[in-house]
């Protein structure tokens, strides 16, 4: 794929909506396409979180191992959302496991390039965490619903 | 004389509190804790018709009585179906009924879901746990008049895959290409390669004209709370949103005052609500 | 006009007639029911005849107190109210709704509530028909019937009487509804000592009322007789003990559904729901099932409920309603407040009951006062909130 259409594929996600056609040029130079099996994994937890992930279209799992249930499902991650903050935070490891269940098509960022560009950009980084920061708040909202147990009723 | 001019007026005296004996044609298990009772009527199956989002009084001989939304088709009433969670004495004595016994009824009471009023829109269903029971009725309706609304979007949120009611309707409506089904647990271990998370969620990216929008909901409040706001949010009015509530019932017919909220009874004014008319008194804690 | 003219006493009976009237409604078949004291209180129940009316014998009342006295008179209705009121006969305390049998395939259900006792309520308080009009939209005012409430209410003989003295807990004139009787009576009496002089003055509201009247020795009242009523009236209005300021009421609890007034009030509130069993339209009730012991006789009772219990708001999962501060602030902004998007009036008739039954002495004038109070404070006084 050449870069100008790499730069349309990315202008078309919501995410990146209103970015300067500067960043926009700069992240997509850090961006490539990549496609996933249903089961194959993204990222693992503890790994160095090195890319993230702009869904075009799939689903994603999100899930931690656990000794006793194996792997339990916290959220899925599906078309049109955006895979992937813990590059922007120090110590930059993958905090769960990411796991395709459908047959995904992403295009990844190489986090450790744009990270490199927020150091040396102060408004690169704002336009970014500005963006992150949403993302990041509405899933820990929708954690905290589910930590509620909703559906559950004690007999 | 009469105390007041209201008991001077002449009128047709039925008891309201009398139920009817219907008889158990099914009960089926759905889920660990919640099961569907099929009744027929008291002339075999006789006419029991009803609006969706209405709810009956069911009671277990001897135990006791409780409100329980109709779940069936109100296209074809017969027979009179019911999907009830087993969480207290009467619901549990009802999970013990077998086919041919006789369980009291009373109603249908209530308001029901604006399907009419919906008519020409897209509709978008919100709901929750059991709240998907109160809700199917209308879901049915808008099946079988599918030409009369827009898009049609059922959004439906369990707590894990083995609490999902209805799961083979939900497959089959899932494949129908005029609408768009989505189902999400909370929480997923194993075989589950569905949706993970909670309801609200799956709202972003549901295909729908807020602008045109019907939404009806049905969950626990704070579901509601949360649903409402992110429909809020994408451009639904506020008019346009509908919650059934619940709260503690007697009687059905306002005698009771159990089921007050604010300067409302659940049982006559309730249980669907538009939002914009309760708006006020929703966020108040122990209304 | 006509309506004027029934405010005014046409007949004036003594003593000995009263006592023919009480027997006249007998022979008619009702069963004549009064007031009388029982375990040193003022109670209704049945009577004979006028002695066994509390003769003689007043009621002191107070937030949290309640105590008969001698007056030094021979009044007959010389006391104002007690903790019963009429309710416990048109909306029973407990009530077997039906019963039930289950005989292998078969079930029959025994409906109950065709009672025709037919009641004569004797000394019944401008508040107290107020009281009984307010029920009556609950039970029989909307598409669902009470047939207990309908065929109670629609029986019921009612022979009512201008108060002629006050409580100290007592609001009525600020709530609209007394101390003079308005209406919903068969006959109304104003009890006249003066001497030796001892006479009721006879308001007549209905043709049966007029029928039963016509039974006994009366005279025609005089212009000076009709004063008499309204300058006694008067004086019961002088001694009303407290008032609310209705204003704006009921938006003025709801707005102020998160004044910390209600933790105050929670704070010495027992939760124990005598307010709600005095208050003479309070009518929430809940619902019993009971069986028998071979499981096939079963029976469903109606008993008073109380929002000021635990299990009044349970739902699946909890009560909506789990603070004492909650249950408390319900009650009043339902009363007050909401009663009116319901029912189009107060629920509340100013009868004093709840402030004279209240074992911690809660005072609802003093707590609506206190509400208006905090709410100017925190409009006016935006800095004192933050302290």
């Amino acid at each position: 794929m050449n870069a100008a259409s790499m730069n349309a594929l990315l202008a078309e996600h919501p995410f990146f909506n209103g970015i300067s056609s500067r960043y926009l040029d700069l992240i997509a130079q850090a961006a490539s396409e990549a496609r996933y099996e249903p089961r194959e994994l993204i990222f693992h937890e503890g790994d160095e979180a090195s890319e993230f992930h702009v869904i075009r279209r799939g689903k994603v799992a999100i899930e931690i191992f656990t000794p006793d249930r194996g792997p339990v499902a916290i959220e899925t991650i599906n078309t049109g959302e955006i895979l992937g903050w813990s590059w922007l935070i120090d110590p930059y490891r993958w905090l769960f496991d990411a796991q395709a269940i459908e047959p995904t098509e992403v295009i990844a960022i190489n986090a450790i390039q744009i990270r490199e560009s927020m150091a040396a950009d102060a408004v690169l980084s704002n336009e970014l965490l500005r963006r992150f920061t949403p993302i990041i708040v509405a899933r820990l909202q929708a954690t905290r619903m589910q930590l509620l147990d909703l559906y559950h009723v004690d007999n | 004389m009469s105390i007041t001019e209201l008991a001077k007026e002449p009128m047709v005296l039925t008891d309201p509190m009398l139920p009817t004996w219907f008889r158990v044609q099914s009960v089926r298990r759905e889920t660990h804790d919640t099961f569907t009772l099929e009744l027929a009527g008291p002339n075999d199956g006789g006419e029991f018709s009803f609006a969706p989002g209405q709810f009956n009084m069911l009671y277990a001989f001897g135990v006791g009585e409780v409100p329980i939304s109709i779940s069936g088709n109100p296209v074809t009433t017969d027979p009179l179906v019911h999907t009830i969670r087993a969480v207290g004495a009467v619901t549990r004595a009802m999970q013990k009924l077998k086919r041919g016994d006789l369980i009291g009824v009373r109603g249908p009471f209530g308001s029901a879901w604006p399907v009419m009023d919906a008519v020409g829109r897209d509709v978008v269903i919100v709901t929750g746990g059991i709240g998907l029971a109160p809700l199917r009725p209308a879901f049915y309706h808008i099946l079988a008049h599918r030409n009369d609304y827009n898009r049609v979007v059922l959004l439906y949120g369990a707590r894990t895959r083995d609490d999902i009611l209805y799961r083979d309707e939900l497959k089959q409506w899932r494949g129908e290409l005029d609408l768009e089904v989505e189902v999400t647990v909370d929480s997923s271990v194993g075989r589950w390669r569905g949706n993970v998370g909670v309801v609200t969620k799956l709202i972003p990216r549901a295909g729908f004209d807020p602008e045109n929008t019907t939404a009806l909901i049905c969950g626990p409040e704070v579901m509601m709370r949360f649903t409402i706001q992110d429909l809020l949010n994408r451009g639904v009015e506020k008019k346009n949103v509908y919650v059934s509530m619940e709260r503690n019932m007697k009687c059905a017919v306002g005698f009771c005052g159990h089921c007050q909220f604010g300067s409302k009874f659940i049982c006559r004014d309730g249980p669907v609500f538009r939002f914009s008319d309760i708006e006020d008194i929703f966020g108040i804690r122990e209304l | 006009m006509s309506s004027c003219d029934t405010k005014r006493p046409s007949r004036v009976i003594d003593r000995n007639a009263l006592d023919d009237l009480l027997g006249t409604l007998r022979s008619r078949g009702y069963t004549v029911i009064g007031p009388r004291i029982c375990d040193q209180a003022i109670v209704y129940d049945e009577i004979q005849t006028t002695d066994d009316l509390p003769v003689g014998w007043t009621d002191e009342q107070d937030a949290g107190s309640y105590r008969l006295k001698k007056r030094g008179d021979d009044a007959l209705f010389g006391y104002v109210l007690g903790p019963h009121s009429w309710k416990k006969y048109l909306f029973p305390s407990a009530q077997r709704l039906w019963q039930v049998t289950r005989d292998g395939e078969d079930i029959s259900l025994s409906p109950e509530g065709g009672e025709e006792v037919n009641r004569a309520f004797i000394a019944v308080r401008a508040c107290e028909l107020h009281a009984m009009a307010i029920q009556a939209k609950v039970f029989i005012g909307s598409e669902f019937v009470d047939p207990t409430y309908h065929v109670r209410s629609k029986n019921a003989f009612t022979l009512a009487v201008n108060c002629g003295q006050a409580g100290k807990t007592c609001f009525c004139a600020s709530m609209n509804t007394g101390p003079r009787v308005d209406g919903g009576f068969d006959l109304a009496l104003t009890e006249v000592l003066d001497g030796a002089r001892h006479e009721f003055l006879v308001e007549v509201g209905s043709e049966i009322g007029a029928e039963v009247l016509g039974t006994v020795d009366s005279r025609e009242a005089r212009l000076e007789d009709q004063h008499t009523v309204d300058d006694i009236v008067a004086n019961t209005v002088a001694q009303m003990g407290r008032s609310v300021d209705t204003a704006d009421i009921g938006d003025l609890l709801k707005r102020n559904h998160a004044n910390a007034k209600w933790d105050e009030i929670a704070e010495r509130c027992l939760s124990c729901a005598n307010c709600t069993m005095v208050c003479p339209t309070c009518f929430c009730s809940t619902v019993e099932d009971v069986t028998d012991l071979s499981g096939n006789h079963a029976e469903r009772w109606r008993r008073w409920d109380s929002c000021f219990t635990m299990d009044f708001s349970y739902i699946a999962g909890g009560q909506v309603r789990s603070s004492t501060k909650s249950r408390y602030r319900q009650w009043m902004t339902h009363k007050l407040g909401t009663w009116h998007d319901q029912f189009g009036a107060s629920g509340c008739v100013g009868c004093g009951r709840c402030i004279t039954w209240c074992p911690v002495a809660i005072d609802i004038t003093e707590e609506v006062a206190a509400i208006r109070r905090t709410e100017v404070e925190d409009a006016t006084e935006p800095l004192k909130r933050g302290a």
